[in-house]
């Protein structure tokens, strides 16, 4: 069975973001780079189920970027891929969600995978569309959002996570493809001799002018910081201080305090 | 311009959410037609053409079925634009659409500026704008960010149908888990988020919480993390409260918590980062670290 798992690279989400010199993208100066939280439950499962195969399973990792993307791939090896490849782009952050899908189900189309997991969205751009047009262009049943995951010959078992609280029992044929969102599984830490193994395993390097063959449907024209809507009141500085401003603050809406 | 509007139908009902695409459409202009899966003795309040199929028969949760349905209706009407709201069926079925389409996408619209299309990114944290390149688009709009719209009336049914012939079963539905706690009728929640650091600092948060005599609450990604129950996760997938006090210990405020909580009379919240979205939703912004600061604020109250 031939198992492929796809990472973005995002940065933290506590980082401050200034557009950079486009206008329509941030600065990447400056900022931390890491697996996106949605692919890190999308490579959990997909070592999970790759261990309950066992032999005669491959677990191949794809992530698009640049260099800086291979300590995302790295990570993914550590947790358990077999094997990795990355499609090399240094302008990636200018691709809508449909050309990353193209050129992940153009490198895919040939290479007969059973089942394609992804995150649901990336929390950089958040567009919640490259999994689901993968498997369109592949021709893959696909159910998103997943928070359940069982595999037995050939079905995918999956709980989508509803609106509510609810969730919806979907099963699907492979081949097959699930959005992955948060709360799926617990992702494993690498471990050191993990980690060690890892760095035998293979990553290949391919150019991303192989697998390009559309252009971009959307266009983005600025980057922003949203206008505050609120009027709310923002306190800093020493605790002791802040703790007898909000005090009174409670006080004075006389919600809780005498 | 003409537009399709996606209605959304669950367990017998037409979900309430479907009037914003009214207030979506009402922004962007020119005439609307509705396309629903759902139940003919449910009808949306709505004077236009509604082009309906049977959930009964096409299943509450079928995206190929659904988009077959969809594609055979965008032929007819030939719209500009095909809406749908970003929700667990929106994202889903959307992308598939614009695919076979082959249109833009635009995902989680939260305003209109000057003809472009606002969306979040970067957490919510950031905003970019957006055009699509073609001249059709799907497009998704975020839940509470469009006013609901209820245009009245009834519609002109157009009845739709076709077989089944994906290899994609939906088996069910699975209730939500039991509330043994009804933060819904709390006056007062300190909600906990991934700012508290760790499983054991979540009693640090209940401390103030009951020295307030409130409930505890949590966001999602301590409710994953297993810090805390799924029965007290506000937002989304969890509960949506309405206290007179919601006090926010380290939670961003992404979208899907702040539409749990954005009822609250008041909500304090406490972040090291003040460009965290809850800044935005908050009346009081604290910036500080949650360990130091909520520690010191429940020793002072309970002097």
């Amino acid at each position: 069975m031939k198992l492929l798992v796809c990472v973005k690279q995002v940065p933290d989400m506590e980082s401050r973001f200034k557009p950079d010199a486009s206008g329509v993208w941030y600065n990447e100066a400056d900022l931390a780079f890491r697996m996106n939280e949605y692919d890190e439950y999308a490579v959990e499962q997909a070592v999970r189920l790759r261990e309950e195969l066992g032999e005669g399973t491959l677990l191949t990792v794809l992530s698009i970027g640049p260099d800086r993307v291979v300590e995302t791939i790295k990570k993914a090896l550590a947790m358990g891929c077999d094997n990795a490849v990355h499609i090399q782009d240094t302008t990636v952050s200018a691709k809508d969600p449909w050309q990353i899908a193209s050129i992940i189900a153009t490198y895919a189309q040939d290479k007969q995978f059973d089942l394609i997991f992804t995150g649901m969205q990336s929390q950089d751009r958040g567009s919640a569309q490259v999994g689901v047009t993968v498997a369109e262009l592949l021709k893959f049943s696909c159910t998103t959002t997943i928070v359940g995951f069982a595999y037995d010959s050939c079905t995918v078992t999956t709980k989508r996570e509803i609106e509510g609280g609810i969730k919806g029992v979907v099963t699907l044929k492979t081949p097959a493809l699930v959005t992955c969102q948060l709360g799926l599984n617990i992702p494993r830490y690498p471990t050191l001799p993990n980690i060690m193994k890892a760095k035998k395993k293979e990553i290949v390097a391919i150019q991303v002018t192989d697998f390009m063959t559309t252009e971009s449907r959307v266009t983005t024209t600025h980057f922003h910081s949203p206008m505050k809507k609120s009027g709310g009141i923002v306190l800093e500085g020493d605790v002791g201080e802040l703790v007898d401003k909000v005090r009174a603050i409670l006080k004075e809406k006389s919600l809780v305090l005498r | 311009m003409k537009t399709i509007l996606i209605g959304e139908y669950r367990e017998g009902k037409m979900l309430d959410a479907t009037y914003e695409l009214f207030g979506f459409a009402r922004q962007l202009g020119g005439e609307t037609v509705m396309f629903l899966v759902g139940d003919e003795t449910v009808l949306p309040a709505y004077d236009g053409t509604l082009y309906l199929a049977e959930a009964v028969q096409c299943g509450e949760y079928n995206p190929e079925l659904h988009k077959k349905l969809l594609l055979e209706t965008v032929q007819k009407e030939n719209p500009d634009n095909i809406v749908f709201i970003h929700s667990s069926y929106g994202w889903d079925l959307a992308p598939r659409v614009a695919a076979a389409l082959k249109v833009a996408q635009v995902s989680e619209i939260v305003d209109i500026i000057d003809g472009g299309f606002e969306v979040g990114c970067c957490n919510a944290k950031m905003r970019r704008t957006v055009t699509p390149a073609t001249s059709r688009a799907v497009l998704t709009i975020q839940t509470g960010a469009f006013p609901a719209v209820q245009p009245g009336g009834t519609p002109a049914v157009i009845k739709i149908s076709s077989d089944s012939d994906g290899s994609l079963t939906f088996v069910g539905y699975e209730p939500a888990d039991k509330k043994d706690v009804d933060l819904a009728k709390a006056d007062i929640i300190v909600s906990a988020g991934r700012g508290v650091g760790k499983k054991d600092n979540i009693a640090i948060i209940q401390a103030l919480a009951t020295a307030l005599g409130g409930e505890l609450g949590a966001s999602r990604p301590v409710v994953d993390a297993g810090w805390v129950p799924h029965n007290q996760q506000v937002g989304t997938t969890g509960q949506t409260v309405s206290p007179k006090l919601y006090i926010a210990c380290g939670i961003s405020g992404a979208i899907q918590h702040v539409a749990g909580m954005k009822k609250a009379d008041f909500t304090l919240a406490i972040n090291k980062d003040r460009d965290a979205p809850i800044g935005e939703f908050a009346d009081v912004l604290v910036i500080a670290d949650v360990m130091q600061f909520v520690p010191a604020l429940t020793a002072k109250i309970a002097q």
